[in-house]
C-alpha cells in the first residue's frame, strides 16, 4: 500500500488529516539524495552476509547437522523461530499501518506507510529465504504449490502459501515507489496509474493475507500437544499470534522511524509516533486481558514451571512496560519513552514467539537446544541483507517521509 | 489517540466474524473423531513377557537395511541409546531403587520397546504439508514417501511419541521411521520384530484381535500358568508362562485417539517414558480449530469483502458503485 496517493478529495471525505494528506500528494516522500549507498557500515554488513554465504554453501554440501545444533528432539531452531516467526512479525509494519490508514481511515499515518512496507518486503522475502535453507529436501519444495499434492489439513500449507502470496503482494505494493524513482519512464508512469486504480483490491488482500498467516503461525503449535508447556499451549494461539503481530508491526514502524531519523540526521516525527504507540498500548491492553483470562480459565501452572515461569514473567513484563505511556501525558510525548516503549514491545513479541516455539517446547528428557555459532551467523547474515536492502532503497527511491525544509 | 466508536464498529463488521470463530469455546465444525480401520494391522507388545534380548532390534535393522548405530567410539556392535535415523526400534530399560523384581515399579525394573505406534489419527500425517507421511487406507500403517517429502520436519514437532527421525548428517536427507515392515507384509510376511521375538513379547496381527488378546491377558489371574501366542496373534504356537501382575491398562487403546500398536506392562506407562495423552488426538484438535477458521474459505472471503468495502470507501470517498 506503500505508494498509492491519498484520495483525490471528493466531497464526502471531510477529515482534516485527509485534506492534509491530499495537499501533500506526490510530495509525501523523498529520496535521501546525495548519500552514497556503499558506506563503511554497509561494507561491514556485506562482510557478515558473505560469511553467512560461505556457511550456507557448507550447509548444502554437508547437511543441516553440519551447521546447526538441531536434533530429532528440537527439529526447529532459530532459523524458524527468529528468521520466520520474529522476522515476519518485524515485517508486519506494512500490515499494521495499512490497517490504520486504509481501514480506520487514519491518513495522518500515510507518510510512514512506505518505509513500513519496505521493511516488510525485506522481512518477508528473507524469511522465505530462511525457509528454503531450513527445509531438508528443498528440491521438492515446489510441491507445496501444486494443489493436487498438498495436504489441506496441514496448517503449514496455509502458512507457506499465504506467506508466499504475501511476499508477492508486498513487492507489488513496493512497485509504485520503484516506478516513481524513474518518472521519465512513460511506461512506468502508466503502470503506476493502473496500479493506483487497483489500490482497494491490493490493500484488502495485503491486509487479509497477514491476518491469515500470522494467526496460523500460532495454530502451527496446537498439534505439538503436550510437548508445549500449558503456559503457551492454548486454542487462543492464533488470536495471540495475530495480536502480537499487530503490536510488533506498530512498534517496528515507530522504532524504524526513530532510528532512521537518528541515522540520517532528520527531524523526529514525535507527535505521529506518540499516537502510533498509544494505539499499540491499547491493543496490548486487549491482548493482556485475553492472555490472562485464558491462563486463569485453563489453570495454567504460571508459578511452578521453573525456567519457563521465569521466561513467562519476563515476556509479560516486556508486554506491560509500554502501557506506562498511557499513564502520563508527559511520557506519551517524550521521544525517549516512545523509543523504549517500541523496543520493549519488539522484545516482548519476539520473546513470546521464542517461548511458544522453543523455550516452552520440551520433547522429553535428554533433549536440549542452543543454536550453533554457524547457525547464528547465518541468521545474522540474513539480518545484514535486510538492512542492506533497506539502506539501498531509502537512498535510491522516495521512501522516507518528506521533510519540510524551512 | 483512541479509536472512535464508529471506527470500532467498522472493524467489528470486518474482522468480528474471524475473531468470533477463533474465540468460540465450542467450534461448530468440530471434526468427527477418526474410527479404527476394520482391517488395521498392528503389534501387541507385552513388557512383562519381554526379556530384553534385543533380537527385535537386530531383526529390524537387517530387514529394513538400516546401518548400525555406534554410540561409543570404537564400538564393535550396534548400541544405540535412542531412536534415530539409523534405529527405528529400540528396547529400553526402566530401573528403580535396587531393581530386584522384574515388572515392578518400586525397587524393580522393566523393559520397554519404543517404535512407531501407528496412530489411528496420526499427528504426523495431519501436519505433513505434502502428505509424505500418510496412513495406508487399508492396513492403517503410517508410511513415508520420500518423493513427496520437502524435509520441513513439522512431523517431528507434531508426533507425540517423537518417532519420525531426520538424517541430519546427509546433504540429501530423508525422514526415517518404522513402517511396520509393510514391504514384508506386501509379500505375505509380517513385521520382522515379531517374527524374530523368541519369547512372544511382540505379536503381530489385526488390531481387533490384538485388543481381544490384550483384554484376555489383563483378565488372567496372577500366578496362573496361561498360554501366550508366539509371533502372531492367530498363531497356534503357544508359550505357557506364569502370569505376572499387570497395570490394568492397555496403552494405545484410546490414548491420543488410539494407536494400532498396543502395550501392556507391569509398571505405569508414564514411568516407561510413554506420554499421558487425552482421548482426543492432537491432529483432531489442530484440524478442528484450523477448519473452523478456514472451512470453505468462507471467513477469509467475508473478511476480504469487508476490507475491500472499507478501503474503497476510505480511498475514494464514495460508497461502492
Amino acid at each position: 500500500m506503500a505508494e498509492f496517493d491519498a484520495p483525490s478529495g471528493r466531497k464526502k471525505v471531510s477529515r482534516s488529516a485527509l485534506a492534509a494528506a491530499q495537499a501533500q500528494t506526490h510530495t509525501e516522500w523523498e529520496t535521501l539524495s546525495g548519500s552514497k549507498v556503499v558506506t563503511k557500515p554497509f561494507l561491514v554488513l556485506a562482510a557478515i552476509a558473505a560469511v553467512a554465504g560461505v556457511l550456507i554453501i557448507y550447509r548444502f554440501l554437508f547437511g543441516l547437522g553440519a551447521v546447526t545444533n538441531l536434533s530429532d528432539g528440537y527439529p526447529w531452531g532459530i532459523w524458524i523461530t527468529y528468521d520466520v516467526l520474529v522476522g515476519t512479525a518485524l515485517g508486519c509494519g506494512g500490515y499494521a499501518t495499512a490497517i490504520l490508514v486504509y481501514v480506520f481511515n487514519r491518513w495522518e499515518y500515510h507518510p510512514v506507510v512506505r518505509s513500513a512496507v519496505l521493511t516488510s518486503v525485506f522481512g518477508y522475502s528473507l524469511a522465505g529465504l530462511a525457509i528454503f535453507l531450513d527445509i531438508g529436501r528443498y528440491w521438492n519444495g515446489y510441491k507445496l504449490f501444486l494443489p493436487w499434492s498438498v495436504n489441506f489439513n496441514s496448517v503449514l500449507v496455509e502458512v507457506a502459501l499465504c506467506i508466499a502470496a504475501y511476499v508477492l503482494v508486498l513487492w507489488i505494493e513496493l512497485l509504485p515507489t520503484i516506478l516513481e524513482g524513474s518518472p521519465e519512464n512513460a511506461k512506468g508512469v502508466s503502470l503506476r496509474h493502473r496500479l493506483e486504480r487497483w489500490l482497494p483490491v491490493i490493500a484488502a488482500v495485503g491486509i487479509l493475507l497477514p491476518t491469515m498467516h500470522q494467526s496460523s503461525l500460532g495454530t502451527l503449535m496446537i498439534i505439538s500437544g503436550h510437548k508445549l508447556s500449558p503456559l503457551w499451549q492454548t486454542h487462543m494461539l492464533p488470536a495471540f499470534f495475530l495480536l502480537s503481530a499487530i503490536t510488533m508491526g506498530l512498534a517496528v514502524t515507530a522504532f524504524e522511524s526513530i532510528v532512521s531519523s537518528i541515522a540520517f540526521k532528520r527531524p523526529f516525527e514525535t507527535p505521529m509516533l506518540s499516537k502510533l504507540l498509544v494505539t499499540m498500548a491499547w491493543v496490548t491492553v486487549v491482548y493482556l486481558i485475553l492472555r490472562f483470562a485464558d491462563l486463569l480459565v485453563r489453570g495454567a501452572p504460571v508459578f511452578t514451571s521453573g525456567f519457563q515461569s521465569f521466561m513467562f514473567f519476563l515476556e509479560t513484563l516486556l508486554y506491560a512496560a509500554p502501557l506506562l505511556l498511557l499513564l502520563s501525558p508527559v511520557w506519551e510525548k517524550d521521544l525517549r519513552w516512545l523509543f523504549l516503549a517500541s523496543v520493549s514491545m519488539l522484545l516482548a513479541g519476539s520473546l513470546y514467539r521464542f517461548n511458544a516455539f522453543l523455550i516452552g517446547y520440551s520433547p522429553g528428557p535428554g533433549w536440549t537446544y542452543f543454536p550453533a555459532l554457524s547457525e547464528i551467523l547465518i541468521t545474522l547474515g540474513i539480518v545484514a541483507l535486510e538492512i542492506m536492502g533497506y539502506l539501498y532503497f531509502v537512498k535510491r527511491y522516495p521512501v522516507l517521509p518528506k521533510v519540510e525544509h524551512a | 489517540m483512541g479509536l472512535s466508536r464508529r471506527d470500532f464498529l467498522k472493524v467489528t463488521a470486518a474482522g468480528g466474524l474471524a475473531a468470533a470463530s477463533s474465540l468460540s469455546p465450542a467450534p461448530v465444525l468440530a471434526r468427527e473423531p477418526i474410527a479404527r480401520l476394520p482391517e488395521g494391522l498392528g503389534i501387541l507388545y507385552d513388557a512383562t513377557v519381554c526379556i530384553g534380548c534385543k533380537a527385535c532390534m537386530a531383526a529390524c535393522k537387517e530387514y529394513n537395511h538400516l546401518p548400525p548405530d555406534f554410540f561409543t567410539p570404537g564400538s564393535l556392535w550396534d548400541n544405540p541409546q535412542d531412536l534415530s535415523a539409523k534405529t527405528v526400534n529400540i528396547v529400553k530399560l526402566y530401573e528403580n531403587g535396587t531393581g530386584e523384581v522384574k515388572d515392578r515399579e518400586i525397587n524393580g525394573f522393566s523393559f520397554i520397546r519404543r517404535f512407531c505406534m501407528h496412530c489411528v489419527d496420526p499427528a504426523c500425517a495431519s501436519a505433513c504439508p505434502v502428505s509424505a507421511l500418510f496412513k495406508d487406507p487399508k492396513t492403517g500403517v503410517v508410511k513415508y514417501n520420500k518423493d513427496a517429502c520437502i524435509g520441513c520436519r513439522y512431523c517431528q514437532v507434531a508426533c507425540p511419541f517423537n518417532i519420525p527421525k531426520f538424517q541430519w548428517d546427509q546433504a540429501f536427507p530423508q525422514i526415517v521411521k518404522c513402517q511396520l515392515c509393510d514391504h514384508r507384509i506386501a509379500k505375505g510376511g509380517y513385521s520382522a520384530c515379531c517374527e524374530f521375538c523368541p519369547n512372544g513379547a511382540s505379536i503381530f496381527g489385526d488390531v481387533q484381535s490384538l485388543r481381544r488378546e490384550a483384554r484376555r491377558r489383563l483378565a488372567l489371574p496372577v500366578g496362573e500358568v496361561a498360554p501366550y501366542p508366539m509371533h502372531r496373534v492367530d498363531s497356534n504356537d503357544f508359550q505357557y508362562r506364569t502370569v505376572t501382575p499387570y497395570q490394568n491398562y492397555i496403552y494405545g487403546d484410546r490414548d491420543g485417539g488410539g494407536t494400532q500398536v498396543l502395550m501392556l506392562s507391569g509398571v505405569p506407562f508414564q514411568k516407561l517414558g510413554l506420554p499421558a495423552l487425552g482421548v482426543e488426538s492432537a491432529a483432531s484438535q489442530s484440524e478442528t480449530l484450523y477448519h473452523t477458521l478456514y472451512k470453505g474459505m468462507i471467513v477469509p472471503y467475508v473478511v476480504l469483502g469487508g476490507l475491500f468495502y472499507l478501503i474503497y470507501k476510505n480511498t475514494t470517498g464514495h460508497e461502492l458503485p
